[in-house]
């Protein structure tokens, strides 16, 4: 007499027998999964919109480059502005390692596109005095007209940054806005400047213009410097005191890059409300699986009881539904990864993006379902492996 | 040698005793009928014959495994090993072909799905269905889909057959060409317990077995 052991199932046979009874009633097997489908669509899209977002800034971050450095005076012991000296930016071009150099200067007058407008308004544009060398040390480009020249600084005449330009209602040069009392020719508008936002909404005249016809003492507010790469940190351990060297903790010294870092460390964080969304999808469709398998148990005690009839262990029943679980919830998966990857293909395209799914994402998304099917499917395959036997042979 | 032995077996459903102190003992290559008035018992006594449950009382040996000793998992290997069945509605797979649904009955035994398949095959060939492998349940008749229902039965080559009313949907002519089935087989070797109403069945079997309010008599021809 030999021993009674039960033979294994192979993979290949429970994979088979877990898609029996989908490839029965396919309809049925694509509606349980939907609800998988859709929450994995969500959080696949949310995590690549994201994704991609950053990408974009963080590209952006790469070409404008991370050595510049820009110094404003702080606020002093007893709460007034410090000033800064006339000649800071020759100043600080005098550092080792620095490249470029130059100023700007708050004037306090406002722009306006006529003299008819009270000069309380604005429009948040700051009138700034410029020094010559501005546009090489921002990396900035004119988009129309020209920029200033050792001529233009002594005259009544303003360039315009991008967002002053679209403010003021302007799109090129050859026209007169009124700046103090009096009227300016603007003779050009800027590109945009990711890395200096506050030049984007400043109209810009000479220093020289500045002081005959704005009433402005000469004194910079900030000083923008480029430096080699390997120099920046040198640089900026010495810039306070060169800029203010009796009160070097009076000058604020910023990197512009590092807001547009925080901005792609920002875009590249989820919002929690889609995720959130995502995860009751999640939940709603591993209750349909649940549900879906629970019936299929009911349905199918008749092919189970045969089954037992053959030989299958209550195990291998268990497996079969098991796997048949995680089979449709890993089916939806991946529709809503192939979904979600699609959304954030069209989404980038839309908006100019470079479209990105991390692959974490995609990885993340097939364990999930794997899960969630393994959990979804493990009461209704304890049931399936207590249906007893004898179902085969009673005649109901 | 025995291939069954039921002793002293009880079976109670809450108050109900399908059966009453059981003695029945089937010998290796047999071919047996069990009859009786409806609710007598019959299936009762062919599902603890075939280990689908257990009795209340008394010891059931089948190929001299007693059964009261096994594990669920051992009386499945037990099943896949030693006992075919054959029931009254075929219980055929209807999306699957005639020899996926007997290839479907050897997949606990362990064999590779190319062997089943093939063993499937010999199997329907055996039952005289060779050239109907491909045919799916509703493309054939009664008989034939009872016959591919015993050749999923019998293609692991059990020693035991039991069959629970297999002519009972059938009309004359396609229950006697089951019944010349099951005789060839029995022939060949296996042996075979078959519930019946029919009285030419119960005939055409050397043996009979009478049950009647969970008592059994056997009677020899
Ligand atoms: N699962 C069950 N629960 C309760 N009572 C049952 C169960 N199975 C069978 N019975 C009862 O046990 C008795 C024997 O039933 P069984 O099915 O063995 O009869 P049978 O001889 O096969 O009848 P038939 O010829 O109609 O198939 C009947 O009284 C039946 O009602
Ligand atoms: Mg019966």
């Amino acid at each position: 007499m030999t021993a009674l052991r039960p033979a294994r199932l192979r993979p290949s046979d429970l994979a088979r027998l877990g898609t029996s009874g989908l490839r029965a009633r396919p309809m049925r097997a694509i509606l349980a999964a939907l609800g998988i489908s859709i929450g994995i669509a969500t959080m696949v899209t949310v995590v690549g919109i994201s994704a991609s977002s950053q990408e974009q800034l963080l590209r952006q971050l790469d070409a404008l480059g991370t050595n510049l450095l820009r110094v404003q005076p702080g606020d002093s012991l007893f709460g007034d502005r410090v000033r800064l000296p006339k000649s800071a930016a020759d100043m600080v071009r005098r550092i080792d390692g620095v490249t470029h150099a130059s100023q700007t200067g708050e004037t306090g007058v406002t722009v306006r596109r006529n003299d008819l407008i009270p000069s309380g308004v604005s429009l948040g544009i700051t009138v700034q005095a410029a020094s010559l060398d501005l546009l090489d040390t921002l990396d900035g480009r004119v988009r129309a007209g020209t920029w200033l020249n050792a001529a233009t600084e002594r005259q009544p005449v303003v360039v315009l940054g991008a967002v002053a330009a679209e403010r003021l209602g302007l799109t090129g040069p050859d026209v007169q806005v009124w700046m103090g009392d009096r009227w300016f020719t603007v003779i050009g508008v800027l590109d945009r400047m990711p890395l200096a936002e506050e030049i984007e909404r400043s109209a810009l005249v000479g220093f020289p213009a500045a002081k005959d016809f704005l009433n402005h003492d000469g004194h910079p507010t900030t000083v923008y410097e480029r430096s080699a790469d390997e120099a920046v940190e040198g640089v900026r351990a010495v810039l306070a005191r060169t800029v203010s060297p009796e009160n070097p903790n009076e000058a604020k010294v910023s990197r512009p890059s590092d807001a547009l870092k925080a901005k792609a460390a920002a875009a590249g964080a989820f919002t929690g409300l889609m995720l959130g969304l995502g995860a009751v999808a999640l939940f709603v469709g591993a209750v349909g699986v649940a549900n879906t398998m629970v019936v299929a148990v009911l349905e199918r005690r008749r092919e189970i009881g045969l089954r037992r009839s053959f030989g299958a262990t209550r195990g291998q029943v268990r497996a079969q539904f098991l796997v048949e679980a995680v089979l449709l919830s890993a089916f939806g998966g991946g529709a809503g990864v192939l979904l979600g990857a699609l959304a954030t293909m069209g989404y980038a395209r839309i908006n100019g993006l470079p479209a990105v799914v991390p692959v974490w994402a995609l990885g993340g998304a097939l364990a999930t379902t794997i899960l969630i099917g393994a959990l979804a499917g493990l009461y209704p395959a304890l049931r399936a492996a207590r249906v007893p036997p004898t179902v085969a042979l009673s005649g109901q | 040698m025995n291939i069954l032995e039921i002793r002293g077996v009880s079976k109670s459903y809450g108050k109900v005793m399908a059966l009453r102190d059981v003695d029945l003992v089937i010998r290796r290559g047999e071919m047996v009928s069990v009859v009786g008035p409806s609710g007598s018992g019959k299936s009762t006594l062919l599902q603890i014959a075939g280990t689908l449950d257990r009795p209340t009382a008394g010891t059931v040996r089948v190929a001299g495994h007693d059964v009261s000793r096994l594990s669920d998992s051992q009386l499945s290997a037990l099943r896949a090993r030693y006992i075919g069945f054959v029931f009254q509605q075929f219980h055929l797979s209807p999306g699957a072909s005639a020899l996926d649904n007997v290839a479907e009955g050897l997949l606990y035994t362990g064999l590779s799905r190319r062997q089943r398949r093939a063993r499937a095959a010999a199997a329907l060939e055996r039952v005289g269905l060779g050239h109907r492998l491909g045919h799916r349940p509703h493309q054939l008749s009664g008989g034939q889909m009872q016959r591919v229902a015993v050749a999923r039965a019998v293609a692991g080559e059990p020693p035991l057959l039991l069959a629970d009313e297999p002519t009972g949907n059938l009309d004359s002519e396609a229950g006697a060409e089951v019944m010349a089935l099951f005789r060839r087989l029995n022939a060949a070797g296996i042996t075979i317990v078959i519930i019946t109403h029919d009285t030419e069945v119960a005939m055409a079997c050397p043996r009979r077995v009478r049950v009647r309010d969970g008592l059994v008599r056997s009677e020899i021809s």
